[in-house]
């Protein structure tokens, strides 16, 4: 328990005369950690945050802040910072004033924060925008300064609103590392949200996949790619051909009237259960003498930059499949699985 | 066909309505004639720097700058009960303050009158509870009261509508970087309100300044403002020279106040002025 900074517990909220936002979520967050809330717009995400950073009130659950019990507490009181959306940067202060403006409200001394607001803008890298206007800055610089304002309070945890959102994709992948670095080297916990999986799964330790304000699954991005707890999930973490199968017996499993081994255990035996395979982990070949375990057809060919997407019809459904090497449309090829590629989940609970 | 044409109508009329007055204003203000002969003169200035008249305009500024203050001080709390989010009645209560607005403010202030003359509705309710008739009207009380009423919403829409444009986002981020509600207020809100307090400030100060309706209806010539005096040349004494001199310094003094005004709210760093 010690470790963990934040802890939340059956958190559950629902606006006046509306549909739940967020059912019985339960989450602990190491110190140190980088934690990103996924999921797509309106599941429940950012109302999690404005409520950790006390902008609204959940209706049940309780949240521990080093073991304390966070209720009632007015935002300027928490000992966490919010960087907002939209940045929300003061348009009638210059960026000094911006970003000193937590240390004023403490009364720090001036020179320490003059100190402190070159440091902090040496590490968002843009020394000497000192006295610049924020309403003359770039997306990217304003949100750096939105940063650079949030971080000179030296919160204990950060949470951050899809602070990336507005950036054009270049500015965003190079933000994408720094914030990461950033984080490495002030040891902060921060928390953000995205819709973004690639966003996700590129910067944090942990990943949290919310829909509909329920929790579908937590994990390390790796975990949550590789071993999906749900349809969705799977669906929502990058592209995957999902289909429903049988497990035969442990390490064994049959799907359109083929048996693969694979590598999971413990669903019982004959068991109707979820497959996911990504579009990647295919092996694909040259199939004129239709000896492969999967034949099929490819029906169209799309050239996505590192690989191909292939669109691969067999007797049964149609695959999509990703490869380096480009095979013709109307060509038969054959497919095949190495175990570890075949991801099996319960099946049901996929529609809530 | 050069768009530049499509300007030629609003200049022609600038041209007659404002130009060639204000250029026959300047003259007027400038000559006087002695027998039949038009000459160039300063009397029409060198007159108003009587004290009699430095009277009336000093009043003016303080009647002026007192309905102001007290404008500002009625309009800004409103404005923010109106722009908080748990008060849903806003459409009605700002309603009702344009809805006056929609009728002519002759009529407004002779409805003024008649509640406040000695046989007057709100004496008759005095009498009746056995209190003393008071004297209203004709007072210098009467006259900033009748400004209020009538200038009130000028103060309180635009400083409404800047706090209204003021995003939400801006005020959480003050407070999750730990300031409270005050100074929230002192740090964020009010800076990015202050551009419709100047607009507010200038819209109420400047009618205020130059009204002579409302004090001869509720002045009723006992107290005479620097509007009545420049109306009395042009229509009474028939000294044109005069009221076109009062009425050059008048002006004189808006632009002033204006460049004043408008300067502060350059260092404000808010929008523009209407």
């Amino acid at each position: 328990m010690g470790d963990f900074i934040i802890r939340i517990e059956n958190l559950s909220k629902t606006f006046e005369g509306g549909e739940p936002v967020l059912k019985n979520v339960t989450i602990n967050i190491k110190k140190n950690e980088f934690i990103t809330l996924l999921g797509p717009s309106g599941c429940g995400k950012t109302t999690l945050l404005r409520i950790l950073g006390g902008f609204d009130e959940q209706t049940t659950g309780k949240i521990y802040f080093e073991n304390k019990l966070l209720k009632g507490i007015p935002p300027y009181k928490r000992k966490l910072n919010t960087v907002f959306q939209k940045y929300a940067l003061f348009p009638h202060m210059n960026v000094t004033e911006n970003i000193a403006f937590g240390l004023n409200i403490k009364k720090v001394h001036k020179d320490t924060i003059k100190n402190k607001v070159a440091q902090m803008l040496s590490l968002v890298n843009l020394q000497g925008f000192e006295d610049r206007k924020v309403t003359s800055l770039s997306g990217g610089q304003q949100q750096r300064i939105a940063i650079a304002r949030a971080l000179i309070n030296e919160p204990e945890v950060l949470l951050l609103d899809e602070p990336l959102g507005a950036l054009d994709l270049k500015l965003r992948k190079s933000m994408q590392i720094e914030l990461k670095k950033i984080q490495k080297q002030l040891g902060i916990t921060f928390i953000f949200v995205t819709h973004d999986q690639e966003e996700a799964l590129t910067m944090s330790d942990t990943v949290v996949v919310f829909k509909g304000g329920k929790i579908q699954q937590i994990g390390s991005p790796v975990d949550i790619y590789n071993e999906p707890d749900n349809a969705f999930v799977a669906n929502f973490i990058g592209e995957s051909n999902i289909l429903s199968g049988i497990m035969i017996k442990d390490f064994l499993v049959k799907f359109d009237e083929v048996e693969f081994g694979c590598v999971d255990a413990g669903f019982g035996e004959n068991t109707m259960i979820d497959i996911v395979i990504r579009p990647e982990d295919f092996q694909i070949f040259m199939d004129t003498d239709k000896v492969a375990k999967l034949q099929g057809i490819v029906k169209r060919v799309t050239f996505k930059g590192v690989h191909y997407e292939m669109e691969i019809k067999t007797k049964f459904r149609t695959f999509i499949v990703h490869s380096t090497k480009m095979f013709p449309v109307e060509a038969i090829v054959g497919l095949d699985l190495n175990p570890e590629d075949i991801h099996i989940m319960n099946k049901g609970d996929n529609d809530e | 066909m050069n768009r530049k044409y499509l300007i030629t109508p609003y200049a022609l009329w600038s041209f007659i309505f404002v130009i060639v007055p204000l250029f026959l204003l300047v003259i007027y203000s400038f000559v006087k004639t002695v027998d039949g002969q038009v000459i160039f003169s300063l009397e029409s200035y060198t007159k108003f720097f009587d004290p009699l008249y430095i009277d009336v305009l000093l009043r003016s500024l303080r009647l002026a700058f007192i309905t102001t203050i007290i404008c500002f001080i009625m309009a800004y709390p409103l404005a923010m009960i109106l722009n908080s989010r748990e008060f849903s009645n806003k459409t009605m209560i700002l309603i009702l303050i344009i809805l006056p607005m929609w009728m002519n403010s002759l009529m407004r202030t002779y409805a003024w009158m008649i509640l406040l003359e000695n046989k007057g509705v709100i004496n008759n309710i005095l009498n009746f509870f056995g209190l003393p008739t008071k004297q209203f009207l004709y007072s210098e009380g009467s006259i900033i009261f009748g400004m209020i009423y009538n200038f009130f919403p000028f103060m309180i829409l635009p400083i409404y509508t800047s706090l209204t444009k003021i995003d939400n986002h801006l005020i959480e981020a003050s407070y999750d970087l730990g300031a409270n509600k005050i100074l929230t207020f002192r740090k964020i809100i009010f800076p990015l309100s202050f551009p419709g307090v100047i607009t507010g400030v200038i819209m109420v100060f400047m009618p205020s300044l130059t009204t002579f309706m409302i004090t001869r209806l509720l002045g009723g010539g006992q107290v005479i403002l620097i509007g009545n005096m420049i109306e009395e040349q042009f229509t009474r004494t028939n000294n044109w020279g005069f009221g076109s001199a009062l009425s050059m310094i008048l002006m004189g003094i808006i632009l002033v106040s204006i460049m004043f005004f408008s300067k502060n709210e350059t260092l404000a760093k808010g929008g523009s002025l209407i």
